[in-house]
């Protein structure tokens, strides 16, 4: 390995408001290796990519490229440091050709600073060639598959002479076959001198195609070093690393009658044969990767998305699907992953949000008036201890813990059957995270049937009484709350599959 | 989406070349069924009423349609940025009564001159447009329905009651629309190579690229460096500038101006981009197409007259013929979609 790095980023940190999302990253990328970041969701590693590709600046530390400090002050900083970011779903033009997106703003030109496309078209033929692929250059990029998109990205990276290329996890869309051809082409890419940083979740593909690995944890580098010698149980216990949270005394009643059943639910491209059932007063915790389908989901147990096959059954009565609005009359409530563009309508009143799930009760010949709506709301926003200024205040104004309150206030006043709630505590600040969490566990005590995703494994240990694990669109592992630990799960959830049922 | 990949085969095999020939014909087949459509309608109209390929007619249907190839060139370049311009009818009435009034309060000036007015205040408008659009980042849908109703009350205001009429305007400027080449009028051929020289900016410079790319997706655009708000601030003033024009030529058409001219054109200039395949979300479709979309609604409206079928029914026809525009459109872009997709699928790598 050649001494002096391509690439060094040092001791960076980088808050947004109170959140702190990288606290101490270190990175050293040397010419010719690939090398992985890996790390739990919420690690750090998206922040670290944006940095380096020049979407966020980071508030301290610094970044070193070939020698010289730099500083990216926007993605076009990147490029001309020799940086090239491929995302998970590269950003193209859909109505131009791939050799317009290769080399947009920088076609060749002819006499006239017209563009010359015949140039064009033989310039992308030789990265294609370089790269070992094969691709029309004149093909509008309109319905290329995900692994061809990326293969575009690379050769526009290619073509700018990057010598340092991120994949933010490249593979999570590809079949088999793609990725086998990513690694082919990240091989030849190393072959030729640059340095690629691979971030993925499979570890396996890791331990495939790397030479060295930095984990992260909780926004801070925890471990570099060459791959050689380390397994994949070392690299989930980095992962992991904290001490096991403690568990929340259940002290609730044996789980009832089954409220919700799913039979294997599958809608295309996105998860595959899902059974799955929660019963009266218990919490089943769906865990799994950003990306795994949990969302998708519980979006089709919802009605909001549609599936292709399966069935899901609410207290013993079939579910029609595609409809939001049966579930609702079959007694589900649902609380979505994005609150702000989802959950709530930010710019009417707390009163309002909280009265929205039930208006139909709340109407007097036909009319809702704001007064039956205070009414109504005044009694959960005080159960829920939500703080706010007056019923009457955009919800906007509230803080995110209490605008996660409204939202569970809204489904609470219907008193479902069942609650799903997606990421439940996302954002929001431990005290407030901890009264959730009680007011859910209370929830399931009364009877209510509670289907949660989350990706922060403290809270999945927590609260979950059973606890699945999904992968890549399937369910892939089972966990009693007494069987289950964070490096189980992990290694279910990436892939290294230790407790599986 | 698990697609076969066939193992790397030598380039430009079968599949290379099937790609390529569809998205071309597909390419092609938006101008060229514009083309078909257009020769149809003639056809019939004179099979079924022979005058309706009089000379006298055709030059009428090639001077009425100079006007909306131009404000559809301009359109063009607005809509293909993802975004609209509807103050183009009323930049169109302020340009042509301003500029047609100069003759009337200075004596003796140039035609030349009168061009440039017209030009300059189109600029001027379309510039402002561009100003809020681009730096002040409000929806051009927003910005344009505000400055369509702000420029004609300033038309209005400035033309008061009054009018411009014929006697006023010197025959140097009220003959242009009446030279012909081999029965051809020459602003005819004028605008043919105006909107030719538009396209090709449009197709083979860096920056009329970047239009399209900015249009297909905006965010991608930024990302690749592409200064878009200096890229969608020309379009509009550019389409600013050729909405002035277009004022001038209908000023030299009509003679008689007054507060109302072009009253609803944006939406006839808007109907044949669209009729023309340039896609409504940006990212596609030529000025060329657009023109030839122009040229299309001027000859049914013209036709549905000559055939004695009462005007009451034009608008309705052409509306009708609008959404079968969209609809064909739609039909293709999926059948496309599909087609791209299958053949990834069969193709492979």
């Amino acid at each position: 390995m050649p001494t002096e790095p391509v690439l060094v980023l040092r001791h960076a940190a980088k808050s947004f408001g109170a959140v702190q999302a990288v606290a101490d990253a270190s990175i050293e990328l040397y010419r010719g290796e690939t090398h992985a970041l890996v790390g739990e969701n919420g690690a750090g590693k998206s922040t670290v990519v944006k940095m380096l590709a020049g979407v966020h600046q980071p508030d301290s530390g610094e970044l070193i490229v070939n020698g010289t400090a730099v500083r990216l002050s926007g993605p076009a900083d990147a490029q001309a440091a020799g940086i090239a970011v491929i995302y998970q779903e590269p950003l193209l033009f859909p109505d131009l050709t791939v050799a317009e997106n290769i080399y947009m703003g920088r076609q060749p030109l002819r006499r006239g600073r017209r563009i010359d496309a015949a140039a064009m078209k033989d310039r992308v033929n030789e990265l294609f060639g370089r790269l070992g692929v094969r691709l029309d250059p004149d093909r509008i990029c309109r319905g290329l598959s995900i692994a061809d998109q990326q293969l575009v990205e690379i050769a526009k990276a290619l073509s700018l002479d990057a010598t340092i290329i991120v994949m933010d996890e490249p593979t999570a869309a590809l079949s088999a076959v793609e990725t086998a051809r990513l690694f082919e082409v990240v091989a030849t890419l190393r072959a030729a001198g640059a340095a690629v940083l691979f971030i993925s979740h499979r570890l396996e593909e890791v331990f495939e195609i790397c030479q060295r690995v930095t984990v992260m944890r909780d926004g801070r580098q925890v471990l570099s070093q060459p791959l050689a010698g380390l397994t994949a149980h070392d690299l989930v216990r980095a992962m992991v690393g904290r001490d096991i949270a403690e568990r929340v005394a259940t002290g609730r009643p044996a789980a009832g009658e089954p409220v919700l059943t799913v039979e294997h639910l599958t809608r295309e491209g996105v998860f595959i044969d899902i059974s799955l059932q929660v019963r009266a007063g218990e919490i089943v915790a769906l865990a799994g990767l950003v990306g795994s389908g949990r969302s998708e989901v519980a979006r089709a147990i919802f009605g909001i998305d549609r599936y292709h096959a399966g069935r899901v059954t609410v207290n013993g009565r079939s579910l029609r699907a595609a409809s939001p609005s049966a579930a609702m009359a079959a007694g589900i409530g649902f609380v979505p992953e994005d609150r702000r563009q989802q959950g709530l309508v930010m710019e009417m009143s707390v009163q309002q949000n909280v009265a929205l799930a039930s208006l139909r009760r709340l109407r007097r010949a036909g009319i809702v008036t704001g007064g039956l709506e205070r009414r109504f709301s005044a009694d959960w926003v005080a159960r829920l201890q939500i703080k706010y200024g007056r019923l009457t205040d955009p919800v906007a104004s509230l803080s995110g813990g209490n605008q996660q309150k409204v939202v569970l206030a809204r489904w609470l006043a219907r008193k479902p059957a069942l609650l799903i709630i997606d990421e439940p505590t996302r954002g929001i600040d431990i005290a407030t995270k901890s009264q959730v969490h009680g007011l859910l566990s209370d929830l399931a005590g009364s009877g209510v049937a509670i289907l949660m995703i989350s990706s922060e494994l403290p809270e999945v240990l927590r609260l979950g009484d059973r606890i699945l694990v999904m992968r890549e669109g399937r369910l892939v592992a089972e966990f009693a709350r007494a069987d289950a630990t964070e490096e189980s799960v992990v290694a279910a959830a990436t892939g290294q599959l230790a407790g599986a049922r | 989406m698990s697609a076969v990949v066939a193992p790397p085969e030598p380039r430009g095999t079968r599949a290379d070349v099937r790609s390529r020939r569809l998205t071309e014909r597909v390419f092609r087949a938006r101008e060229s069924g514009i083309v078909a459509v257009l020769v149809l309608f003639v056809a019939v109209t004179a099979a079924i009423q022979p005058r309706f390929l009089d000379s006298s007619n055709i030059q009428f249907v090639l001077v009425n349609t100079t006007v909306f190839a131009l404000l559809a060139l301009g359109e063009t370049m607005v809509v293909v940025s993802r975004n609209v311009d509807l103050s183009v009818g009323s930049v169109l009435g302020l340009s042509a009564y301003v500029s047609a009034s100069l003759f009337g309060s200075v004596h003796g000036i140039s035609v030349m001159v009168v061009f440039l007015v017209g030009i300059a205040i189109g600029l001027v408008c379309g510039a402002a447009n561009g100003l809020m659009v681009a730096a002040g980042r409000v929806p051009s849908l927003v910005v344009t329905l505000a400055t369509l109703y702000v420029i004609r009350g300033i038309d209005i205001l400035h033309v008061g009651g009054g009018e411009v009429v014929a006697s006023t305007l010197p025959s140097s400027f009220t003959n242009i629309p009446l030279y012909t080449v081999l029965g051809i009028p020459y602003i005819a051929i004028a605008v043919a190579v105006v909107v030719g020289v538009g396209a090709y900016y449009m197709r083979s410079f860096r920056s009329g690229r970047e239009l399209y790319a900015i249009g297909s997706n905006p965010e991608a655009a930024r990302l690749a460096g592409i200064r878009v708000g200096r890229r969608v601030f020309t379009a509009f003033a550019v389409s600013g500038a050729i909405a002035g024009l277009a004022g001038v030529l209908w000023a030299a058409q009509y003679q008689t101006i007054d507060s109302s001219a072009g009253t609803g054109y944006e939406l006839q200039v808007i109907a044949a981009v669209v009729v023309g395949g340039v896609a409504i979300f940006g990212g596609s479709g030529s000025a060329v197409g657009a023109a030839l979309g122009a040229l299309l609604l001027n000859t049914i409206n013209s036709a549905l007259n000559v055939l004695g079928i009462s005007s009451l029914w034009v608008e309705a026809i052409a509306g009708f013929l609008l959404l079968l525009a969209i609809s064909l459109d739609r039909v293709i872009s999926v059948r496309l979609a599909t087609a791209l997709r299958s053949l990834r699928a069969r193709g492979g790598a």
